[in-house]
């Protein structure tokens, strides 16, 4: 598992039903691209986070295939629909195998 | 001579520089990039000013006697002097200084005197640019401008103080610090601590202040000293905030700009229901607003030596007229304000005699202000090349910088009023005759794209021991060619290794001794500096 | 002005034969029509390396994201749920040099719609 790999996300506490709310998410990840060299001049092997998902009760929100052109700290902005009360499960899957994942409820007001 | 000083003591009053017939029932006051200048100093308005594009030919890419013309100003008058260059040794000797916050004090308490609710809107470019600003870390401005109030300010190379000191001077404003374009580069959320907008009750009516940081300052300037903010020119949040404030009621909307001339002018056409732009940045000064569609964009120069006096008649919701003046701070004429002159000089008393020093002496007129280089340019290219032992100089192409009249007296603080800044180091490396070329067209293209918003609002990247030709109107890539070694008189190799030395490099770690001690060593090596004319830079198309 | 700045191509890039490639196999390819798709992104990148872009596309089952002038153009596909509210996302991304991004959509009918945007990336410094 790569090492400081941490996820953030910014979803409000509460939405009326049916509502369309945003979504922020961070990963701190250094998204090394394959194309660069150390100082011996061999490639730095690829290691990047290649798949990013977010469900909410088990249906899809957003799915993101992600090449090595995706910046450090890969960033994303999207919008959901609420439904209902419920949970949001974030996934970012690592080149190394690595599953990282993040929950958040939300409420109805 | 004679007749011309005569002439200037008949014609030039304080009374009569800021007689204004009240006007509608807003006063704006506007001061602009007075890069941290105090006391009366001399500047020379540019000779060279290209419009590329749809600004070929417009204000304010309009120089000298055709700067005259379409003003209807008189050669040899005040308003040559102030506002074109020709024969400014000459005239500088008969109008003297201009600027100095203290007679800038005196032009504000007039307008309040007519208008004691004018809004003083300071656009930024204000603490920066001197020895006493450098040395303080911006608290000389802080303390001067405080005490004339204003009422709200927008930033660009107050940042290059690095985000921890913008952070603690700004959270202690008396004023707005405003940047609707100011945001949280983690987050992409607008920054807590500087607000899009402001709103003020004048006259009855409601006035909405939206101010624009400078939107490339990262580019521009080093990003790595203010890692936690990004800018960019937002128009979309613009036209959201220009929204918002009118769906608050605001019956007039200011945006208080450090966009440059024409991206405001480019804004005015794409973001609608903006009343007034008062722009900065690019140091222009025009004698009236240029209007864009229903926009009036009013430019009020820079380094102090002016102030924009903006009256607006706003009833119902809708701004009715305006009428504005663009005052010289003609300092012999101008009565300074006692009680600012007396803090200015508080604020320098610990660096004085430092400041006084002097170094050396000029023949020449010493000057930066044009799309190519000045003579302050090459002067510091001199020194880049003779005190750095370089084959070539490279010098930014800065905006600002007062001028040294010939016969003048060279002191320290004039040399740090070219030089002055947080990343001042003198490097010296090798570089590539392919990638000297890749750096003049990269710089040319931020100049001279016909598409204002890819433009930064500098000018070119002065040089030394260089000539080449550029062709404004090609694409990038294309502009510059013949480059020449002035030293041998031969062409540049793309593939030989050139010696290059310059400053202000915008790269983390840079390694060098300070410019100005560079400069000041050349200066005072040479005692007494002419500077020779220039004609290594052959410009086409323009 | 930047130095050390050395690496970088400063050049505008144009698209290479990848880039192509990639949007046809994500077309198959079909015709690709303008309009339907917004693709917003700075005119300057205030960083090469993390450079925002917001891709819009109402009604659109997927969208793919082509930086034409990197080596390797491929970006990102993003693949639209039931639950998204918007058929439009943001995030930042690599660019070797100044260069087209280009967003193609995939309807929701199996037709495809582009947008494109040139970012300017630039060494950078002077200034007023
Ligand atoms: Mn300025
Ligand atoms: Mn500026």
């Amino acid at each position: 598992m790569a090492s400081g790999v941490k996820p953030r996300v910014k979803v409000p506490k509460t939405a009326a039903a049916g509502e369309a709310i945003t979504i922020k998410t961070l990963i701190s990840h250094k998204m090394e691209s394959g194309q660069r060299k150390d100082k011996e001049g061999n490639v730095i092997p690829r290691s990047i986070i290649n798949r990013f998902t977010c469900e909410f009760n088990g249906e899809m929100v957003i799915d993101v295939t992600m090449e090595p052109a995706i910046s450090t700290n890969p960033y994303f902005q999207f919008e959901a629909t609420v439904p209902e009360a419920g949970e949001f499960v974030f996934t970012w899957y690592d080149d190394d195998g690595s599953v990282y994942d993040e929950k958040k409820t939300i409420e109805i007001a | 001579g004679n007749w011309a000083r005569l002439a200037a003591q008949q014609s030039l009053s304080q009374d009569q520089l800021l007689e204004f017939e009240t006007f509608g029932n807003i006063s704006l006051i506007h001061v602009t990039d007075i890069h941290a200048q105090l006391k009366p100093i001399y500047f020379r308005e540019p000779e060279i000013n290209l419009g590329i594009g749809d600004a070929r030919g417009q204000m304010p890419h309009v120089t000298g006697a055709a700067f005259r013309k379409a003003y209807g100003i008189e050669d040899g008058s005040p308003s040559a002097y102030a506002l074109t260059y020709n024969d400014f040794a000459a005239l500088a000797k008969t109008y003297g200084r201009v600027g100095g916050l203290d007679r800038v004090s005196t032009v504000i308490n007039a307008i309040r005197a007519d208008r004691p609710d004018a809004l003083l809107l300071d656009g930024g470019d204000t603490w920066h640019g001197s020895y006493t600003c450098y040395q303080t870390a911006g608290q000389d401005m802080v303390n001067v401008m405080n005490a004339l109030k204003p009422d709200a300010m927008t930033f660009h190379w107050e940042f290059t103080l690095g985000s921890d000191r913008v952070n603690e001077i700004v959270e202690g404003l008396p004023f707005a610090a405003l940047g609707q374009n100011i945001f949280d580069a983690e987050w992409d959320e607008p920054a807590e601590l500087f607000k899009p907008y402001k709103f003020f009750d004048r006259g009855g009516a409601k006035v909405a202040v939206i101010g624009q940081a400078f939107p490339y300052m990262p580019i521009a300037n080093p990003g790595w000293m203010f890692p936690e903010y990004s800018f960019g020119i937002r128009d979309e949040n613009m036209q959201a905030m220009v929204d918002e404030v009118r769906d608050a009621g605001a019956d007039v909307v200011v945006v208080l700009s450090h966009n440059g001339f024409d991206v405001d002018k480019k804004m005015a056409g794409r973001v609608q229901g903006i009343d007034v732009i008062l722009s900065g940045h690019t140091h222009d000064a025009l004698p009236e607003p240029v209007l864009v569609g229903k926009t009036h964009i009013i430019a009020s120069g820079s380094n102090g030596k002016f102030v924009s006096r903006v009256d607006l008649d706003v009833r119902d919701g809708q701004m009715m007229g305006l009428k504005h003046k663009l005052i010289p701070i003609f300092s012999d004429v101008i009565a300074p304000d006692p009680a600012i002159t007396a803090l200015i000089d508080e604020q320098r008393a610990p660096y004085e005699t430092t400041l006084r020093e002097v170094i050396g002496k000029t023949d020449s007129l010493l000057y930066r202000r044009g799309n190519f280089n000045g003579t302050w340019d090459d002067l510091i290219c001199d020194a880049l090349l003779s005190e750095r032992e370089a084959d070539i100089a490279m010098s930014p192409g800065v905006r600002w910088g007062p001028s040294i009249l010939p016969g003048q007296e060279i002191t320290r603080e004039d040399i740090w009023n070219v030089t002055s800044m947080t990343y001042p180091n003198a490097y010296r490396t090798e570089m590539t005759g392919e990638f000297i070329h890749v750096i003049l067209e990269d710089v040319g293209d931020n100049l001279f794209n016909p598409d204002p918003y890819y433009q930064q609002g500098g000018d070119m990247v002065r040089v030394g021991g260089l000539g080449y030709r550029i062709d404004v109107t090609k694409p990038q890539g294309q502009r510059i060619s013949e480059m020449t070694l002035l030293k041998t008189g031969e062409p540049i190799d793309p593939s030989k290794t050139y010696v290059v030395a310059g400053w202000a490099s915008v790269n983390e770690g840079t390694e060098g001794p300070p410019v100005w001690d560079v400069v000041e060593n050349h200066i005072r090596n040479l005692g007494t500096v002419t500077v020779q004319e220039n004609t290594s830079v052959d410009v086409v198309g323009a | 002005l930047g130095l050390g700045a050395a690496f970088l191509t400063i050049m505008p890039l144009r698209a290479n034969a990848a880039a192509e490639d990639a949007i046809a196999a994500f077309t198959g390819g079909a015709d690709v029509a303008d309009g339907g798709v917004t693709l917003t992104a700075p005119e300057i990148a205030e960083n090469g390396n993390t450079v925002p872009i917001e891709v819009s596309a109402p009604g659109a089952a997927s969208i793919l994201i082509v930086a034409a002038g990197n080596p390797e153009p491929g970006v990102a596909t993003f693949n639209f749920g039931p639950l998204a509210a918007a058929q439009a996302a943001s995030t930042r991304i690599r660019l070797a040099g100044t260069q087209d991004v280009i967003a193609v959509a995939k309807m929701a009918d199996g037709s495809f719609a582009k947008a494109s945007a040139t970012v300017k990336v630039t060494i950078g410094g002077c200034g007023g």
